[in-house]
């Protein structure tokens, strides 16, 4: 069964349909949610080694598909393991959450799989619908959750626009819609003005996933509106998926497209400074990682534009530890805040003492988004950073380094707010042995990928 | 990589276990309920890691300018960058200091430290790790990692145990080491790119191109500079020892503001000697007026531990006058000034620590007058202080006497400047003793040392003596080692 993992979530949220119709207590609904998404994730590892091609070589099935397969899985695990039912999900639409929940990350998978414009698109709508629904659907007294729903379907929209446009040209000018066809035609007119626009617009629509700089926008106010369980899953795992996509529709290019390299150089330093120089200012917690999403992207893309292998591997690694480090700060936000409101920086005084594994996986997640060695952010940084200057290009290395510089301000905040700051009162947190695990597994997890990245490198090298 | 490193020649990985003991001691620390406990497990895991560093001197060979005890294990083949580890003469004093000073902080926080007392010995245990790591490291990526990772422990002893401004100080502490820190990373990267690999010693005395040299120099002098501090760095320096509790100085003091100029030795001098030389007069300035500066700030101060972190700022200008000086009575001089500093200001340090139990006051004025009340007390600080402005006979003496040959050799004019500092020291210091002897007249009622307080000040005094009577044995240690640094550096300036 090459597709097991995609007709496994199609059939949980065949599921959650049903149940959505009828009556049932929410938290037998969330155990189901949990214990189905432990299914999913062992199910995606079990068909690491499948590989073929379906629906008329659209479709390719191979290690680097699985692999960003697995990653979705597990984000998708983590995601819905951090659900608990105080998180302002109203109850009726409980069911039809999950349900497009692990819709969206079916999208997320196809995505990953797909190799030909038209079924990029199909997955790319499958997991933005399954979003512009979710986004709404929070207990909330004011509208800022419509807000951002609008917000996010307008700015989605419109990135698709872009990207079909882009499509468009790189179909009429090659002829077809497989990326394997397009890459020998394209080369020869991507030096040209006109090859740069066809691509980039293309990548517009990866860019707007990505919160890269001029599709931004919708991030902040998108992250600040959703619950904050919607914010996780929009904040990682699309991200990943954006990833495969951009490493498969940016190698278009090679090395030798300076003017199409220069492009992304220009936006990765864009994002990198814009995100992290905004990122200082923010109170709310989902604010702020909103723009240090923003600042990452600009890292992410000092990989993809080396365009060679060693670059586009290490900005896989990033995505990686981006997940798991993101993951492991939201899962902070989402404790911490009771009735599922958002967290702002004031609620983070004295968390030190509240719950010190909390504090812990706040500091081990801030420390790691900064890119502080021994862990996962510092050795993915490292790589990208090498790699960046040994294509040649040492301004964007230095800009990262800077900016490493800048953002460190406002994680250290976290960190110092949960630590130095003493809150007059306080009452002691107990976190229940569910959520103690999901701590130790994400530290683990930061710590593991920046001491011993080998074994994954290594992994990951193989399937690009 | 073999012909830089001899291979350990125990029977277990000598400075590994050197490293990783204080990392277990400290995972340890978790699962343990009682805090007595806690603080024995702490101090027993410091003890037993003083006597492993020992055994390594033992194992030690001052005969060889090579890195001796290595260890070798490929850690990211596709980068190149290994699990490398070896001592030299530079390093070798730095750990027995590093793994000396761990008990001794474990003891001084033994009654000062109340709350939280699992988490303060963690941070001490996980900085032990880091400190001797950053000193074994013969991989770029490996120092960086360790030198990076100290930064947490140190931000979390300033940032939870530390004074009323701890917050101000820990972020700037923070924030003015990281900037440094992301300098030192390009250029690792960049010698990297150059030589195809990340370890130390091969890159060392290579012909690099003038303009690399510059551009590496000037990113490796920026992270050291603000360690060390040097002059216009120095303003982080103050605030984080002030607000730091008495452990958290000591490291400061002792450990950390050595890794710049450590930093300077091992990586400034060797990797890229022609732009050493051709800034050394820049860097003997700042030092000179990092002396002055430091002395006449020292004068006016009226907070005990404000005074002795201005007069590390000088003292450490002495230790980079030795380096830029590019002599070898400058070398160990620097050296040497570098392990004083450690003993001596880690030792003022923990008196302001002792006295501050007492009257929960820094201020000099508070703490005046003490010589009837608590004369023991008194008597030790009386020792550290004329120590600490290089009285004769003690170990500051030796040191800032080799790098005053050292800096003459090399050029009149800056060591007549560097004169005036050693007298300034000297007022500072008397100022301060006279107040704390003899400031005030009232009875006050205060417990002199106690035993423990005794225990853990008494190696340090015998240290200021041994090191001030009889230097033959630490510097014939690392004679050869930098004998071999000036040698190399004279067949390529010349």
């Amino acid at each position: 069964m090459l597709i097991l993992p995609e007709l496994y979530l199609i059939l949980i949220s065949i599921i959650f349909l049903f149940i959505s119709l009828g009556k049932s207590k929410e938290k037998y609904i969330i155990t189901t949610a949990k214990v189905m998404s432990y299914v999913g994730l062992i199910i995606t590892v079990l068909s690491i080694t499948e590989k073929g091609e379906l629906f008329y070589q659209a479709y390719r099935i191979d290690l680097f598909s699985q692999l960003f397969k697995i990653l979705i899985a597990m984000g998708l695990t983590l995601v819905i393991s951090m659900f608990s039912e105080k998180d302002g999900i109203e109850k009726e639409y409980l069911p039809e959450y999950f349900m497009f929940l692990t819709l969206s990350s079916l999208g997320l998978m196809m995505l990953s799989s797909s190799v030909e414009l038209i079924s990029i698109i199909i997955s790319l709508e499958i997991s933005s619908y399954s979003l512009y629904v979710i986004v709404p659907l929070r207990r909330s007294q004011d509208a800022t959750q419509i807000e951002a729903s609008m917000k996010y379907l307008f700015f989605g929209a419109m990135s698709t626009g872009l990207m079909l446009y882009g499509m468009g040209y790189l179909y009429g000018v090659t002829g077809s819609t497989f990326i394997s066809d397009i890459i020998p035609r394209f080369r020869l007119i991507i030096g040209q003005p006109f090859g740069i626009f066809a691509l980039i617009l293309t990548l517009t629509g990866i860019f707007f996933k990505l919160s890269l700089f001029p599709m931004h926008f919708w991030a902040p106010d998108i992250y600040e509106g959703s619950s904050n369980m919607t914010t996780t899953f929009i904040a990682t795992l699309p991200k990943v998926a954006a990833t495969a996509l951009l490493i498969r529709l940016a190698t278009i290019a090679t090395p030798m497209h300076y003017n199409f390299v220069n492009v992304l150089i220009i936006l990765s330093a864009l994002s990198m400074t814009f995100g992290n120089i905004v990122g200082l200012v923010q109170r709310d917690i989902k604010r702020l990682l909103a723009y240090s999403g923003i600042a990452h992207a600009g890292y992410l893309m000092m990989g993809i534009l080396t365009l060679n292998i060693d670059g586009i591997v290490s900005a896989i690694y990033y995505i990686a530890i981006y997940v798991f480090m993101t993951l492991a700060c939201f899962f902070v936000i989402i404790t911490i805040s009771r009735q599922g409101e958002n967290t702002t920086i004031d609620n983070l005084v004295g968390l030190s003492k509240r719950s010190p594994l909390l504090a812990m996986t706040l500091a081990v997640s801030a420390f790691s988004l900064a890119g502080i060695p021994p862990t996962g952010g510092f050795t993915g940084k490292f790589f990208l950073f090498t790699n960046a200057f040994r294509q040649g290009y040492l301004p964007i290395v230095i800009i990262g380094a800077v900016n490493a510089v800048i953002a460190i301000f406002y994680y250290l905040n976290l960190v110092r707010m949960s630590y130095s700051k003493e809150a007059i009162h306080y009452d002691v947190m107990k976190l229940s042995t569910h959520e103690k695990v999901i701590c130790y597994v994400l530290i683990f997890i930061i710590i593991y990928m920046g001491v011993l990245p080998f074994g994954l490198m290594s992994l990951f090298k193989l399937m690009v | 990589m073999e012909q830089f490193l001899l291979m350990n020649t125990f029977s277990f990985p000598i400075l590994s276990t050197t490293i990783f003991l204080p990392l277990v001691g400290a995972v340890l620390l978790f699962f343990i309920k009682n805090e007595t406990a806690v603080k024995f497990i702490a101090l027993i895991t410091g003890v037993v890691n003083l006597i492993l560093a020992f055994v390594l001197f033992s194992g030690f060979d001052p005969n060889t300018h090579n890195f001796q005890l290595g260890e070798f294990i490929p850690w990211i083949p596709s980068y190149n960058i290994n699990y490398v580890l070896g001592v030299d003469g530079i390093t070798v004093f730095l750990i027995l200091l590093t793994a000396l000073l761990t008990p001794i902080c474990v003891l001084c926080s033994w009654t000062a430290i109340k709350e939280r007392v699992k988490e303060f010995m963690f941070c001490i245990l996980i900085m032990e790790c880091a400190m001797i790591g950053v000193f074994c490291a013969l991989d770029f990526i490996l120092f960086y990692i360790f030198w990076e990772a100290m930064l947490i422990p140190m931000y979390l002893l300033i940032a939870v145990w530390g004074g009323p401004q701890r917050d101000y100080a820990s972020i700037k502490f923070f924030i003015y080491t990281l900037f440094g820190s992301v300098f030192l990373l390009v250029a690792i990267i960049a010698v990297y790119l150059t030589t195809g690999s990340f370890s130390i010693p091969n890159a060392m005395y290579r012909d690099y191109s003038i303009t690399f040299q510059i551009w590496v120099f000037l990113a490796f002098a920026i992270a050291f500079a603000i360690k060390v501090p040097m002059f216009p760095f120095h303003t982080w320096l103050p605030a984080a020892h002030t607000e730091a509790p008495t452990a958290g100085s000591v490291f400061l003091a002792s450990v950390l503001l050595k890794m710049g100029t450590y930093g300077f030795m091992r990586f400034c001098l060797p990797i890229t000697p022609k732009a050493s030389q051709l800034f050394a007069p820049y860097f003997i300035i700042l030092s000179l007026i990092g002396i002055i500066y430091g002395g006449y700030v020292c004068l006016s101060q009226t907070d005990m531990k404000k005074l002795i972190a201005y007069s590390s700022v000088a003292h450490m200008g002495f230790v980079t006058l030795g380096i830029f000086s590019f002599t070898l009575f400058g070398f160990e001089g620097a050296l040497l000034q570098m392990l004083n500093h450690g003993v001596t200001t880690g030792a003022l340090f923990l008196c302001v620590g002792i006295i501050y139990e007492r009257t929960h006051s820094r201020q000099i004025f508070d703490n005046a007058g003490l010589g009837k009340i608590m004369p023991i007390y008194v008597g030790f600080f009386g020792l550290f202080s004329i120590s600490s402005f290089a009285f004769p006979g003690t170990n500051n003496f030796i040191g800032e006497l080799y790098v005053l040959l050292g800096i003459f050799k090399h050029h009149k004019i800056a060591g007549l400047f560097a004169i005036p500092g050693a007298v300034l020291a000297a007022a500072y210091m008397l100022r301060l003793l006279k107040q704390i002897v003899w400031g005030r007249e009232d009875k006050r009622e205060l417990a002199d040392m106690n035993i423990r307080e005794i225990i853990y000040l008494v190696p340090l005094c015998i240290l200021v003596f041994w090191m001030g009577l009889f230097p033959m044995p630490f510097v014939a240690t690392f004679e050869k080692t930098l004998a071999y640094l000036h040698n190399q550096l004279n067949v390529i300036l010349r």
